[in-house]
């Protein structure tokens, strides 16, 4: 596809109830900085159901331009109607790039949308730039697990895409909402969508958790020895910070928390203020999911753990000693 | 029922090591593995069999002639056949080539073998991680796609498929035929038997070499025909300076990270 446009677009994934998932919101912040270096429009696309707060937000945050395909066929995400929905709204108007949120549904929207217009996709990127020499996008990504990092661009085809890890950018200043917004008549029939959702089991009550949008996040690995520890230990500590518990993947598999709390490589990618790290030693696939957290801390009795090489503070000794005094001093200083 | 399910041979990045000096990778007495999230998407298909026992599984690998090791592999668990699909013109693919040279393959197979109801992939690939393959393949096979699957069910014409999803478990319906992605249930897969180990090794592999299909394009793969390239490869830098709190004693220690914390807004 050739574009017909210098614009950069970012795909706003919507909730069930209209509102807006963080990470869009975050990609406007790149998007602002890299679409005037391209001298183009940024532009939120904004697909769901009844979106009124996500359109409104999108230029709070800076969007010029909001394009909207709203029905209630896109409440629930599909991919049939998703795809259908970005293929015709990308056709029409040809942006140079667009960008997409890594969440689940970004990552299955993404190289379904990009196959079907034939362009180029890079996946899971972490960080992004506007190469000087060719003003193509120059995405970066982890491989091999976190291992190498690798700048990817796609020269010749458009719009050049990639997904973006939920929590790497920050959400933008807001601006003062001056945004254009169009709304476009597109809508898929039901024969169209292959799927359906016959049923939802929910996470029991407690084990539903927000890792990527939390704010603090304490975590537990495979030193807590235990299932108890998570209860009797961090969620004190998460409780009395406004955080939520995170995991390992090695604590996953003892059965000791549901897979809902594992960040990692298979778990969630998270980007919270502070992500305390107790008795988990730093393997790769877990330092993939959240060393850009802006501030880390981690107690290990280990001192050549891994995970003290990616931290900014680290406590040398036993988390079931450590974390209690942490909790009972961050108490007490608060308090006072 | 006939299924497909796509293998790839990957390095075990677990055992990846960095040379500190020369910030490169070490792949040298790295082991090349069945890609872990592929063997899910072999133990969901084998599940399948183990109910409906006429049940064919077939696995493609698109790889150098080696990769044959883990078709091979798959037999020895639960694959009844196996092909390879091996050319020098194949080379340097990125995932769009790469889904477009295996939806071919997989025309080309169906030629041989009846066509699939189901083609099973892993979610990932754990050299690459992109999750791109799957989908691109559904999209070139026109498919409808069920991503994140962790087990499945034949309902009639509908397979059932437990996806994860972000608020718990979905139940996803989609008729056949269907294109799955696995990732890590919560169960182990199964190991290979002797027996099968036995006959695996007797098994011959098919390779579609680079001429298999003369109606491909090759402006379609290949390092030219990939729409996307590597610029530039490099290891994560290291952060620096972390700060070891270390007093006399646990609780000391705790008290001084609680008042940085608490200075510097953190919390
Ligand atoms: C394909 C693939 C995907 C993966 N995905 C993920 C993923 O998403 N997330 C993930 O986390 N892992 C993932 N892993 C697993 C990963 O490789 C590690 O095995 C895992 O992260 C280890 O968890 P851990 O740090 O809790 O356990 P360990 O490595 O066993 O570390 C436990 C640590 O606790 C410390 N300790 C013990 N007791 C105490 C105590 N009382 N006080 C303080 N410290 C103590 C020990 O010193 C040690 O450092 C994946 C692996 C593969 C192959
Ligand atoms: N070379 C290949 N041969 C066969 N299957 C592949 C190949 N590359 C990727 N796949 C399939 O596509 C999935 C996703 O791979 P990727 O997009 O590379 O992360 C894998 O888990 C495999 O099922």
């Amino acid at each position: 596809m050739e574009a017909k446009t210098k614009d950069l677009w970012v795909f706003i994934e919507t909730n069930e109830d209209g509102s807006p998932k963080k990470v869009g919101l975050e990609l406007l912040n790149p998007g602002r900085r890299m679409a005037d270096k391209q001298g183009g429009k940024l532009v939120a696309l904004v697909v769901g159901n009844n979106v009124d707060e996500t359109i409104e937000q999108a230029g709070t945050y800076g969007a010029d331009q909001v394009i909207v395909i709203e029905g209630p066929e896109f409440e629930k995400y599909t991919t049939d109607a998703y795809v259908n929905a970005l293929a015709y709204a990308v056709e029409k108007y040809g942006p140079t790039t667009l960008m997409i949120g890594a969440t689940p549904n970004g990552r299955d929207l993404g190289p379904r949308f990009s196959s079907r217009i034939k362009t180029g996709l890079t996946a899971d990127c972490t960080s992004l730039d506007i190469d000087d020499e060719t003003g193509n996008v120059a995405w970066t990504r982890p491989a091999f697990g976190g291992n190498l990092m690798a700048t990817i661009m796609c020269p010749d085809h458009r719009p050049q895409c990639g997904t973006v890890r939920p929590g790497v950018f920050k959400k933008p200043e807001p601006v003062e909402n001056k945004a254009e917004v169009i709304r476009e008549d597109f809508h898929v029939a039901p024969e169209d969508i292959r799927t359906t959702l016959l049923e939802t089991i929910k996470e029991s009550a407690g084990d539903v958790v927000d890792l990527e949008g939390a704010d603090i996040i304490i975590s537990g690995g495979r030193g807590m020895g235990g299932p108890e520890g998570f209860n009797t230990t961090l969620k004190p500590l998460a409780d009395l910070v406004g955080g939520v518990v995170g995991a390992s993947r090695a604590a996953v598999d003892s059965g000791w928390i549901s897979h809902a709390h594992q960040v990692g490589q298979t778990g969630k990618t998270v980007g919270p203020k502070l992500y305390v790290a107790c008795g988990i030693s730093g393997a790769i696939q877990h330092l993939a999911g959240m060393s850009s957290s802006d501030c880390i801390v981690a107690i290990n009795k280990d001192e050549d753990a891994t995970i003290f090489t990616v931290a900014d503070y680290g406590i040398v000794g036993d988390l079931y000693e450590v974390v209690p005094a942490l909790t009972a001093e961050i108490k007490k200083l608060k308090e006072a | 029922m006939n299924i497909l399910v796509c293998v790839k041979q990957v390095p075990d990045t677990t055992q990846i090591k960095i040379d500190p000096v020369k910030h490169t990778l070490i792949r040298e007495g790295v082991p090349s593995i069945l890609n872990p999230f592929d063997g899910y998407a072999l133990e969901a298909a084998a599940r399948i069999k183990d109910k409906n026992p006429d049940t064919k599984i077939v696995v493609v690998t698109m790889g150098p002639p080696q990769a044959v090791a883990v078709l091979k592999e798959c037999v020895g668990i639960a694959a009844d056949k196996g092909y390879l699909v091996s050319g020098r013109t194949f080379g340097g693919s990125d995932t769009l080539a790469t889904s477009y040279i295996i939806s071919h393959a997989i025309k080309k197979i169906e030629e041989l073998e009846g066509p699939f109801d189901a083609i099973f992939c892993g979610k990932q690939a754990i050299d690459g991680d992109t999750a791109q393959v799957g989908p691109e393949i559904a999209e070139w096979l026109g498919l409808p796609q069920v991503t994140y699957g962790l087990e499945c069910e034949v309902d009639g014409d509908t397979l059932k498929v437990q996806k994860e999803a972000e608020d718990g478990v979905q139940i996803i319906g989609v008729k056949f035929p269907c294109l799955v992605t696995f990732t890590k249930p919560s169960f182990d897969p199964r190991y290979p038997t002797i027996k099968r180990k036995l006959a695996a090794n007797k098994a011959k592999f098919e390779t579609l070499g680079d001429d298999f299909d003369p109606s491909m394009d090759p402006a379609n793969y290949g390092l030219a025909g990939s729409p996307t390239h590597v610029k530039k490869s490099f290891t994560p830098p290291v952060k620096e300076g972390g700060m070891i709190i270390k007093e006399e004693t646990g609780a000391e220690s705790a008290a001084k990270l609680a008042q940085i914390l608490v200075d510097n807004n953190i919390i």
